[in-house]
């Protein structure tokens, strides 16, 4: 980030946002760049900032302080009529006394274009969103999903160069939801248009976006591709918020080392003075399981760092489908639990089972530490 | 991080560049606003500044000569007040006057005659001070010169001042300040009256299961459709000096609270039975089957459940109740007799005694209570919203022959007495004389000859009401729809919505007094209305704006905020989007409102009968004018005209609602 000023322009370059509602601020200090073309995702909890800041790139709420320049023209002060983007919402906001047909054309109307084209247009969008024939049809006649394509197609019609999306998906069912998701990503691929969609669920997020923009408390948490998010979190919140993560207190030791109740652990590097109190960090599916013959040289069981290795009590197992959820204790995570995911075949070869004894390693490389909250 | 993190930098806001749109939306506001500032905020402040403005003689300001028989000679100068010292012509409350005011000189001499050949000269020692010779005025302090013959003519005119003298008169004259005793009273009994018939009459159509619930329903309703001095004429037909029902009142008067109060139950029953049985229909079905499996006995579930749950309904119905009688006009002078409300006493006020001033006083202590009432109201609703859950399961009533059947003759008194008033009327006026020659005639129908404006002033009203409804529900609704969809301009839609709610509080012979100050002055630019239709139409938008406002709003409010959104990011101006979308989709709101103000409209009294003029007399004044002159039978043939049209206009506009609803709501259906 240290050279940003050198890079060419961005299509999409928000600075040093700022958006006060009386005395809550709801964004601070924002700052983001967007590529043409890109596919960004706002991911937080409820309350985070991700829709005021996506209503202020759409001007429907406008910041407080901060500049957005879209397509290198400054549009910060702008009404939504002077910019150019589509967009889609939660309630689909499909007008109900006009027909699919008047809809998708709803923004093509007064542009110039002929009837004959307009209807071509619409006919094609229609196509390419999937419900050619339910044109004449009105949008209570349709299903929540088949409602939220047209206004997806609305949105398109007039090719915005921005496309914003506001929780698209959230009032749909779980299935519709997988359906659509894949949907709008292909859709978004073949148009080439840069889009930000607004979610607070992570799957989502990680399925669909080119980058996501995690955002809590009205500030950019991290900005990253979903596998850097999702495996190199930069604060606790992000490594929380985001796929499940074991958080274990710690304290820094000497350079990559941490001590974890006592048990002195190897992790790739960290940045804290020695004794500083951290959180010590690895997702259930990054602990590995070991045989009897882990500590034996050569074999295909070899633990990779000893340090890293603990011999540990499985209290309790959950059979969650493809894998088992596991609930291991050890006195150096004091009353807490460590939580790892093994997969069937894993627990079958190696006789894992409640109440017994088992060898666990959390990979140096997979082991993360934090800085600890205070309280 | 740091606390500056959370505290935004210095600097200056981002202003927003406004839209095209917005600037149309925004004049548009302003436009609305500014037409409600003219036909209600003016005109109320003209009022408030008059009742404060006071006339008073002060006869220290006037000085007399009077010379001897041969006209010369003449004495040293002395005031009217040593004069009156010594005869005491003018006491007390005779030094306070209107601002048509004027005393006679010739009073204050006793052995004057206009023969004499006695010169008198006078002056007035202030500069301002005023007297009349026959019409012409004069001012300032020159002595005048007059022979006896012109003395005559000479009268003093008061002096103008503000204060708060017209109140302190208002209330030291028990014949005025009675009325607000009698006022507030025969508004709470016909409250609590009201109030408790209306409840059980809609407890017995949403918890019972009687048959013919459709019928009742439709019969509550029908008071809405007449004037509310229509059950006062029926009341005189039935109990007055000739009615054959006159032995039951075992020798007390209709005429005064009694009459009253009857007539105030029948044309206010409608309006206290919709708010109840809102509220009794949305009970929560959950909390009887929790009573009853608690075994609660019926009597205990109706305390602890049935109660609560409409108590809000309950309040909101009576402070409504209160306001209407409180506020209303035609029925206390039709059966009033010689019981002074304050509602009536502004029209004795002002076209009796042409006391404009004290008018004015009145209106302000009318406006208090029916202020009041409208405030606690409003809280009130503003709480019932919050008691509305949706998940809650409607109650669905089990049959029980006993109750079923006392509830199904609890009705039908009722509904006999709202029909029986009905019937009297339109049974009057088809007779030829009643009570003695009971054979059928239409002589009653002949308008024409009667005074009140004749048919002319029937079809007057038609088109009031027809122009009130198309204007009133075109502005109404544009500007609800400007104040709830347009961005920012937070002062402004405040401002809007304060003036929207305003109409409520205020009471119709208030308005109309109001608009008499504001209009009826030459120097008010709007002056050229005074006297028209026009003027009859704003004002009965005025009256009725709030509840059309609120009807429209809550329309508005059930379309998803994010059209305007939509539209913008597609380019479309905002109005298409009203027009395409927003009114199709408001059409069964936007019908509503316009039979509301129509039916108003052929109904209302009270604000236009200081307006309406010769060309512009309306049914409604007209049945108030021929009772008052006695063609009592033409005038309840007129009130029934009213109720015929607005019945009529109910139907078309059942018959309309259904054609449009089935042509531009066919996206309701799946």
């Amino acid at each position: 980030m240290r050279d940003a000023e050198h890079r060419p322009d961005p299509y999409l370059k928000i600075e040093n946002l700022w958006k006060a509602f009386g005395k809550f601020v709801a964004l601070r200090d924002i700052s983001l760049r967007i590529e043409d073309g890109e596919f960004i995702c706002f991911l937080g909890p409820s309350g985070c900032g991700k829709t005021t800041l996506l209503r202020a790139i759409a001007g429907l709420d406008l910041q407080t302080r901060g500049t957005v320049e879209q397509g290198g023209r400054d549009v910060s002060n702008l009404p939504p009529s002077q910019r150019d983007f589509g967009i889609v919402f939660q309630s689909y906001a499909l007008f109900p006394n006009l027909t699919i047909e008047r809809n998708v054309a709803y923004g093509l109307e007064n542009t110039g274009r002929s009837k004959a084209e307009i209807k071509e247009r619409v006919a094609s969008l229609l196509q390419l969103v999937g419900l050619p024939d339910q044109g004449r049809k009105y949008p209570a006649q349709l299903s929540g999903g088949q409602q939220q394509r047209i206004a997806l197609a609305r949105a398109i019609a007039t090719n915005p160069g921005l496309l914003l999306l506001d929780e698209p998906l959230s009032a749909l069912d779980a299935k519709v939801r997988v359906h659509l998701r894949h949907e709008i990503k292909e859709l978004q691929r073949k148009l080439g248009v840069t889009t930000v969609m607004v979610t607070h669920d992570q799957e989502e997020a990680l399925t669909m976006a080119d980058r996501i923009v995690v955002m809590n408390h009205g500030v950019i948490e991290q900005v990253g591709t979903p596998t850097d998010v999702y495996r190199r979190p930069q604060t606790l919140f992000v490594a929380d918020f985001i796929g499940e993560m074991n958080q274990i207190p710690a304290t820094a030791g000497g350079e990559a080392q941490i001590d974890i109740g006592g048990v002195v652990m190897q992790l790739a590097s960290h940045d804290f003075p020695k004794g500083h109190a951290i959180v010590a960090a690895i997702r259930p599916e990054d602990v590995i399981p070991h045989g009897a013959r882990a500590h034996e040289p050569g074999g295909d069981d070899k633990i990779e760092t000893e340090a890293n290795a603990l011999e540990v009590d499985v209290a309790e197992m959950e059979f969650l489908g493809s894998f088992w959820r596991c609930t291991l204790k050890h006195a150096c995570f004091k009353d807490g639990n460590l939580y790892a995911d093994f997969s069937m075949n894993a627990v079958r070869r190696l006789d894992v089972r409640e109440g017994g004894r088992m060898t666990v390693e959390l990979p140096k490389s997979r082991l993360m530490a934090f800085d600890r909250p205070e309280g | 991080m740091s606390d500056a993190a959370y505290t935004i930098p210095e600097g200056k806001n981002i202003k927003g560049k406004l839209s095209r749109d917005d600037l149309i939306m925004r004049a548009s506001m302003i436009v609305i606003g500014l037409y409600l500032l003219v036909s209600m905020v003016l005109p109320l402040y003209a009022m408030l500044s008059k009742s404060v403005s006071t006339f008073r003689f002060d006869l220290a300001a006037f000085e007399v000569q009077v010379s001897d028989e041969s006209g010369a000679n003449f004495s040293e100068p002395v005031t009217f007040e040593t004069l009156n010292e010594r005869l005491g012509v003018v006491e007390g409350l005779d030094f306070i006057a209107g601002s048509d005011g004027r005393l006679g000189v010739t009073q204050f001499f006793p052995d004057f005659s206009f023969r004499s050949p006695v010169m008198y000269r006078i002056r007035s020692n202030q500069e301002d001070g005023r007297f009349l010779v026959g019409s012409t005025l004069h001012t300032g302090t020159e002595w005048l010169e007059l022979d006896s013959n012109t003395f005559r003519r000479v009268q003093l005119r008061p002096e103008q001042s503000y204060g708060l003298g017209n109140f302190k008169t208002y209330f030291s004259t028990p014949a005025l300040s009675d009325s607000i005793k009698n006022s507030v009273m025969i508004a709470v009994i016909s409250t609590i009256v009201t109030v408790s018939l209306a409840f059980w009459f809609a407890y017995a159509l949403n918890r019972s299961c009687m048959r013919f619930k459709g019928v009742f329903r439709l019969i509550a309703m029908a008071p809405i459709l007449v004037p509310s001095l229509l059950p006062g004429i029926a009341l005189v037909y039935l109990f007055g000096n000739q009615g054959f029902l006159k032995e039951l009142l075992m020798g007390a008067e209709i005429y005064g609270p009694i009459g009253i109060v009857i007539g105030s139950v029948f044309f206010t029953f409608p309006h206290a039975f919709i708010i109840i049985s809102t509220a009794l229909a949305i009970s929560d079905a959950r909390l009887y089957e929790a009573s009853v499996s608690l075994k609660a006995s019926a009597w205990r579930t109706f305390w602890t459940v049935t109660v609560p749950g409409a108590r809000y309904g309950l309040v909101s119905a009576a402070f409504v109740v209160f306001n209407l009688v409180i506020t209303d006009f035609g029925l206390p002078k039709v059966i009033g007799g010689q019981f002074n409300v304050l509602a009536v006493d502004i029209y004795k006020q002002v076209i009796g005694q042409q006391n404009f001033e004290m008018g004015a006083v009145v209106s302000v202590v009318l406006v208090l209570p029916a202020l009041l009432a409208f405030a606690l109201d409003r809280y009130v609703q503003s709480k019932q919203v919050a008691l509305l859950s949706a998940r809650s399961v409607p109650y669905e009533p089990t049959p029980n022959r006993r109750t079923d059947s006392i509830f199904f003759v609890y009705s039908c008194l009722v509904a006999v007495f709202i029909v029986g008033i009905l019937a009297v009327c339109q049974f009057a006026a088809l007779v030829k004389f009643w009570p003695y020659d009971l054979s059928f005639s239409l002589n009653n129908y002949r308008f024409n000859r009667m005074d009140g404006g004749g048919w002319a002033a029937y079809f007057n009203s038609i088109k009031l009401g027809l122009l009130t409804a198309v204007f009133g529900t075109a502005v109404v609704f544009f500007g609800a729809y400007l104040v709830e969809k347009s961005n920012g301009f937070r002062t402004g839609r405040t401002i809007f919505q304060m003036f929207a709610m305003m109409p409520m509080a205020i009471p119709g012979m208030v308005l109309g007094l109001a608009y008499i100050f504001f209009f009826n002055n030459p120097e008010n630019p709007f002056n050229f209305i005074y006297g028209t239709m026009t003027i009859l139409v704003v004002c009965t938008v005025t009256h009725f704006y709030t509840v059309s406002h609120l009807t429209a709003t809550t329309a508005l409010q059930q379309m998803d905020r994010e059209f305007e959104s939509v539209s913008a990011s597609l380019k479309q101006p905002t109005l298409k989007l009203f027009s395409r979308v927003t009114v199709p989709v408001c059409l069964p709101a936007i019908l509503d409102i316009s039979i509301y103000l129509f039916v108003n409209a052929m109904t209302t009294v009270s604000a236009v009968v200081f307006l309406y003029s010769h060309d512009t007399a309306l049914a409604s004044v007209a049945v108030l004018n021929m009772d008052d002159a006695g063609d009592i039978a033409p005038a309840a043939a007129m009130g029934m005209m009213i109720f015929y049209t607005n019945a009529g206009a109910r139907i078309l506009h059942l018959i309309a609602s259904r054609g449009i609803i089935g042509r531009t709501q066919a996206w309701r259906h799946r």
